[in-house]
C-alpha cells in the first residue's frame, strides 16, 4: 500500500493549496509535499515495498494495480527530484495566485507517478491524460503571450495521441483471454503478427506525440518557449519521459515482432529529428528555445537507442532518462533566473554572466559539459552506450547520429560564449544572487558528477527491467 | 405500466392545476412531488408490484432495462426541474400548463421503453413529440420561437409520416406488427416480403434518426435548438434524445439482422456523418448555444453506436451515456440560460467573478468531451467498446477519435474565454443555491467518471 503516497501526498497538498491564499504558506506547503515524496521515492529504492491491488471496475474487469520495477523507480526519483527541486529554485518568481499555480503543479505530479506506477492499462490511460489536464490551465493561465493558441495546440495534439492510444487499449482487452485490462493479460494476449502492428500503430501515435519524434515534434518547441518556466521544466525533464516509458513498459514487452519489424523506420524518423533539431538550435538566439530545441535533439537519440533493440541501447536509455532530466532541469532553472532577473531571454541581450555572477556562470559551463555529455559527467554514460547500440545496428546510422555530438557542442558552446563572457551588458548588470536556486543548481551538478562518475547504483537500480526485456 | 398510467394522471392534474392554484412555486413544488410519485410508481414495478395488472395483449411488455431506463428519464427530470424552475416561470402565463407537458412527454417516453408492437412505437413517439412542438413555440411573442415551432411541427409530422409508412411496409411483408415476430434473415433468392421487408426498416430508420436529430436527418436541429427557449431547448437535448434512442435501438437489435450485410454500411454511413457534420459544424459557430445544439448532433453519433450490435456494452453503455450526457448538458443549458448575450465572449472572465459556476462549467465540458475522471469518458469507452465488439472495422472506430479530438476544440473554446481571457461576463443575477446545485450535478459526473459501474448495479438483480 505504500505506493498509494505517490498518489496521495501530492493530491491532498493540491487540495490544501487551494485554500492557503498566503504566498509563503503556500509555497512551504508544496515544497513539503515535494520533499515528503522524495523521501518515498528513496524508500521504495531501498526498501521493497510490494504492489498496490484495489478492486475498482469490477464489471470491466479493471484492477487500481500499483507496481513498480526499475524502470518505474528511477522515473518516480526523477519526479520526486524534480518537483522539489522546481519549488525550492522558482521560490521567489512573482507568480499571480501562487498557490493555484502550485496546487495545480502537484496535480500534475500525482497524474505523473500514477503513468509510471500503472499496473492496468486502463488505469495507465486515466493517469496518462490526467497529468495533461493541469498543465493545460498551467500553460493557458501563467503563459507568455501566444499562450492560448500555443498550449491548445499542443492539448489537443497530444489528446489526439492518446485517444489512438485508447482504442489500441480497448483493441487489446478485446484480444485478451480473459478480459482484463491487467498488463498480465496484456502481455499474455497472444497477438498474430498482422494484430500486432495495428496495435502497435495505435500505441505508437500516442508515444511518439509525447516524445515527439519527428515529424510529430511541432507543437513543443512553441511550447517550451510560452509556458511559464517552471511548468516547461516539468515539461522537459519529466513529461516527455512518458513517451519513451511508455514504448519501454507497453510497446516493446507486448509487441515483440511488430516492434522489431519497425525499428529501421523509427530510427532514421528519430536520427532525422535528431539532426533537425540540432541545426535549428544552432540557429536560435532566444535562449529557452534553444534549450527546448536541445532537448528535442536528446530525446530523439534516446528513441533511435531504444529502437534499435539492442540491450546494451536500452540500459543506456534507462540511464539517460534519469541523467536527461536532472541535465535539463539545471538548464532551464538557469534560464530561468537569468530570465526572471534580466527579462530577456535573447543571448545577444546577454553576456558578462561571468564577471557579473561567477557562480551562477561555473554552474552554466558544469551543466553545460553534462549537455554535450563529456566524459565525468552522467550523460557520458547514457550516450556512450546508446551509440554504441546504433553502431551495432547500422555504422552509418551510428555516424548520422554521431553528428549531433558535434552539433551540440556548436550550440551549448555558443550559448555559454554569449552569456557567459565578453563584457557586462546592461541586462545582465541588473543581476543579483537568488541563493535557493543555486543551492539547487549544486545539489543537482553533485547528482550530475557523482552517477558520471559512479552509475553503478543506477544500473543495478534498472537491472530488472532489462532482464524482462531482453532475456526471453 | 405504472409509470404511463400515472405519468399521464400526473399530467391532466397539472393541466388543472394553475386553476385552483395561483402560486407558481406551489405548482412547482406539486410537479416536483408528483415526479417523485411517479420515480416511487415505477420502482414499485421494477420490484412486482402494479397499480393496474392489465393484459396487454403484446402490445407493451416491461422489461427491467426498460424500467431502469424509466427511472433514469424520470430521475434526470428531475434534477431539470429542480434546476430550472424559475426560468420556466418566466416563460408564458403559467408555468403548471408547461409542468403538465413534460409529464405528457415522460407518458410517451415510458411508452417508448416498453413497447413490444411498431403501432405502440408510434404512439409513443406521437405523444411524445406534440408536446415538443407546443413547448419550442412557448414564447409566443418571439418570432424565432414561432418559426422554429412550425419547422418542427412540419418536419416533424412529415417523418411520422415516413414512420407511419415503413411500418405498414414492414406489416405487409410479415402480417404482424409484433416487434419479436419471426425475423426473415435474406437467402439468395430475395423474395417479395423481403423487399418490403427491408424498404419498411429503412423507411423506420430513417424516421428514428430524425427523432433523435442524426446526419443527414439533422436540418431542423439547429433551428429548433437555437429558437426555442433555451430551457426547453435543455430538456428537448437531453431526456427527450435518450428516450428516442432507447426506443431506436429497441427496435433495430432486434430487426437489423433482415437487412444482412447493407444494415452495417447503412448505420456506418449515418455515424460517420453524423460525426462529420456536427462536429465540423460547431466548431465554426459563433454563438454557444448553436455550438450546443451542433454539439448534441455529435454526440448523437456517438450513441448510435450502441445501435451497431447486441452485447452488455452497447445496453449499459447507451444508459451511461445517456445520463452523462443529459446531466452535463441540462448543467451547461442552465449555465446558458443565465447568460445575457449566447456568444462565447459572454463567458470571458467568469472565472474571476463566479469562480465556483466556472469550474462547475468546466467540469460539464470536460465530461462532454470526454475526458477521464468526468463520466463522459467512460460513457464514450463503452461506446467504442460496444462497437468494437459488435464487430465494427476498426476505421469507424478511428474516425470516431479524431472527431472527439475536434470536439475539444470547441468544448474548450468557452474554457479558454471564461479562464484566459480578461473582461466581465455577461451574466445575469444569480440566486446563491443556483450553483450549488449545479455543483450537485458535477459531482454526479465526477462520481460516475471513478464509479461508472454504480450505475449497473441495479440493473441485473
Amino acid at each position: 500500500m505504500f505506493l498509494l503516497s505517490f498518489l496521495i501526498i501530492p493530491v491532498v497538498a493540491a487540495i490544501v493549496l487551494l485554500f492557503i491564499k498566503h504566498e509563503k504558506y503556500a509555497q512551504d506547503i508544496a515544497i513539503v509535499a515535494g520533499v515528503a515524496s522524495l523521501t518515498a521515492a528513496v524508500n521504495i529504492i531501498l526498501n521493497n515495498v510490494g504492489v498496490v491491488d484495489l478492486t475498482w471496475l469490477q464489471v470491466l474487469n479493471s484492477r487500481f494495480v500499483l507496481q513498480a520495477d526499475g524502470l518505474s523507480k528511477i522515473l518516480i526519483l526523477l519526479t520526486a527530484i524534480s518537483f522539489p527541486a522546481i519549488f525550492i529554485a522558482t521560490s521567489k518568481n512573482q507568480v499571480a495566485n501562487k498557490n493555484i499555480f502550485l496546487s495545480l503543479m502537484l496535480f500534475t505530479q500525482a497524474g505523473l507517478m500514477g503513468v509510471f506506477l500503472a499496473g492496468d492499462a486502463l488505469l495507465f490511460y486515466f493517469f496518462w491524460e490526467l497529468a495533461l489536464i493541469p498543465v493545460y490551465f498551467l500553460c493557458s493561465i501563467w503563459g507568455g503571450e501566444k499562450r492560448i493558441a500555443v498550449t491548445f495546440k499542443f492539448f489537443i495534439y497530444t489528446f489526439l495521441g492518446s485517444l489512438f492510444m485508447l482504442i489500441g487499449i480497448v483493441y487489446m482487452y478485446m484480444h485478451t483471454k480473459d478480459h482484463s485490462f491487467a498488463y498480465a493479460s496484456f502481455k499474455a494476449a497472444g497477438l498474430t503478427n498482422m494484430q500486432q502492428v495495428t496495435a502497435f500503430a495505435l500505441f505508437f501515435i500516442a508515444f511518439a506525440i509525447k516524445m515527439p519524434i519527428f515529424p510529430l515534434h511541432t507543437w513543443q518547441p512553441d511550447a517550451y518557449d510560452q509556458s511559464p518556466t517552471s511548468v516547461t521544466m516539468v515539461l522537459s525533464a519529466v513529461m516527455v519521459k512518458m513517451g519513451l516509458y511508455g514504448i519501454m513498459r507497453w510497446l516493446m514487452p507486448l509487441f515483440p515482432s511488430a516492434f522489431s519489424a519497425h525499428t529501421h523506420i523509427v530510427m532514421v524518423l528519430s536520427i532525422i529529428g535528431i539532426l533537425y533539431a540540432s541545426f535549428i538550435a544552432i540557429k536560435q538566439d532566444n535562449i529557452k528555445k534553444l534549450i527546448a530545441y536541445s532537448s528535442i535533439a536528446h530525446i530523439g537519440l534516446m528513441s533511435a537507442a531504444l529502437f534499435a533493440n539492442k540491450e546494451m541501447g536500452a540500459q543506456g536509455v534507462l540511464i539517460q532518462l534519469f541523467s536527461h532530466g536532472v541535465n535539463v532541469l539545471g538548464l532551464w532553472i538557469i534560464a530561468d533566473i537569468i530570465e526572471q532577473q534580466t527579462g530577456t531571454k535573447l543571448l545577444s541581450e546577454m553576456g558578462g554572466l561571468a564577471k557579473k555572477q561567477p557562480t551562477l556562470a561555473i554552474l552554466l559551463v558544469a551543466f553545460s559539459f553534462a549537455n554535450v555529455a563529456l566524459p565525468l559527467t552522467n550523460a557520458f554514460v547514457g550516450e556512450f552506450l546508446m551509440f554504441n547500440s546504433l553502431f551495432q545496428v547500422n555504422p552509418w546510422m551510428a555516424a548520422a547520429a554521431g553528428v549531433s555530438v558535434v552539433l551540440a557542442a556548436i550550440y551549448t558552446l555558443n550559448m555559454v560564449q554569449k552569456c557567459a563572457y565578453g563584457e557586462v551588458s546592461t541586462a545582465i548588470q541588473k543581476m543579483s544572487a537568488n541563493k535557493p536556486a543555486q543551492a539547487v543548481l549544486i545539489v543537482l551538478i553533485i547528482i550530475v558528477f557523482v552517477t558520471g562518475v559512479y552509475p553503478q547504483p543506477l544500473f543495478d537500480l534498472t537491472k530488472d527491467t532489462l532482464l524482462q526485456l531482453f532475456v526471453k | 405500466m405504472n409509470a404511463i398510467i400515472v405519468s399521464a394522471l400526473l399530467g391532466v392534474i397539472l393541466m388543472f392545476c394553475s386553476w385552483g392554484f395561483k402560486s407558481e412555486s406551489l405548482q412547482k413544488n406539486i410537479a416536483l412531488v408528483g415526479l417523485l410519485v411517479l420515480i416511487a410508481a415505477n420502482l414499485a414495478q421494477l420490484n412486482g408490484w402494479y397499480v393496474l395488472d392489465i393484459n396487454t395483449k403484446g402490445m407493451l411488455s416491461f422489461s427491467r432495462f426498460g424500467l431502469y431506463a424509466n427511472t433514469i428519464l424520470f430521475v434526470l427530470t428531475f434534477l431539470y426541474l429542480w434546476i430550472n424552475a424559475e426560468e420556466i416561470e418566466a416563460i408564458g402565463h403559467q408555468a403548471a400548463d408547461f409542468y403538465a407537458l413534460f409529464f405528457f412527454i415522460l407518458c410517451g417516453a415510458s411508452i417508448l421503453t416498453s413497447f413490444d408492437n411498431l403501432l405502440m412505437l408510434f404512439i409513443g413517439i406521437e405523444i411524445l413529440s406534440i408536446p415538443l412542438y407546443i413547448l419550442t413555440g412557448s414564447d409566443k411573442k418571439n418570432l424565432m420561437s414561432n418559426e422554429a415551432a412550425l419547422k418542427y411541427f412540419l418536419m416533424g409530422s412529415f417523418s411520422t409520416g415516413i414512420l407511419l409508412l415503413g411500418i405498414t411496409l414492414c406489416y405487409g411483408a410479415i402480417g404482424s406488427f409484433r416487434l419479436e415476430a419471426p425475423v426473415i434473415v435474406p437467402s439468395k433468392g430475395m423474395a417479395y416480403e423481403q423487399y418490403l421487408l427491408s424498404a419498411g426498416l429503412i423507411l423506420i430508420f430513417a424516421a428514428m434518426n430524425f427523432k433523435v436529430s442524426s446526419a443527414p436527418f439533422h436540418f431542423w436541429t439547429p433551428d429548433v435548438y437555437d429558437g426555442a427557449p433555451t430551457v426547453f431547448t435543455s430538456f428537448m437535448a437531453t431526456i427527450v434524445k435518450a428516450a428516442g434512442f432507447i426506443a431506436f435501438i429497441a427496435v433495430f437489435h432486434v430487426q437489423s439482422k433482415a437487412l444482412g450485410y447493407s444494415w452495417e454500411l447503412l448505420l456506418t454511413f449515418v455515424i460517420v456523418s453524423t460525426l462529420l457534420v456536427g462536429n465540423i459544424t460547431a466548431v465554426f459557430q459563433r454563438s454557444v448555444k448553436r455550438m450546443l445544439a451542433y454539439s448534441s448532433i455529435a454526440q448523437a453519433g456517438f450513441m448510435l453506436f450502441a445501435l451497431y450490435g447486441v452485447s452488455d456494452f452497447a445496453n449499459e453503455g447507451i444508459l451511461l451515456y445517456a445520463v452523462v450526457y443529459s446531466v452535463a448538458s441540462i448543467g451547461i443549458f442552465a449555465v446558458l440560460v443565465k447568460m445575457k448575450d449566447y456568444g462565447f465572449e459572454a463567458f470571458n472572465g467568469l472565472s474571476k467573478t463566479h469562480p465556483l459556476l466556472a469550474f462547475v462549467t468546466t467540469i460539464f465540458l470536460l465530461s462532454l468531451a470526454g475526458i477521464p475522471l468526468t463520466g463522459g469518458f467512460f460513457a464514450k469507452y463503452y461506446m467504442l467498446n460496444a462497437i468494437l465488439t459488435a464487430g465494427a472495422g476498426l476505421w469507424v472506430v478511428i474516425v470516431a477519435v479524431i472527431f472527439a479530438a475536434i470536439s475539444v476544440y470547441y468544448y474548450f473554446k468557452v474554457i479558454q474565454a471564461m479562464y484566459f481571457v480578461q473582461g466581465s461576463p455577461a451574466i445575469k443575477e444569480l440566486p446563491k443555491t443556483y450553483t450549488y446545485k449545479l455543483l450537485v450535478l458535477a459531482i454526479v459526473l465526477l462520481v460516475l467518471g471513478v464509479f461508472p459501474n454504480l450505475l449497473f448495479n441495479y440493473l441485473y438483480f
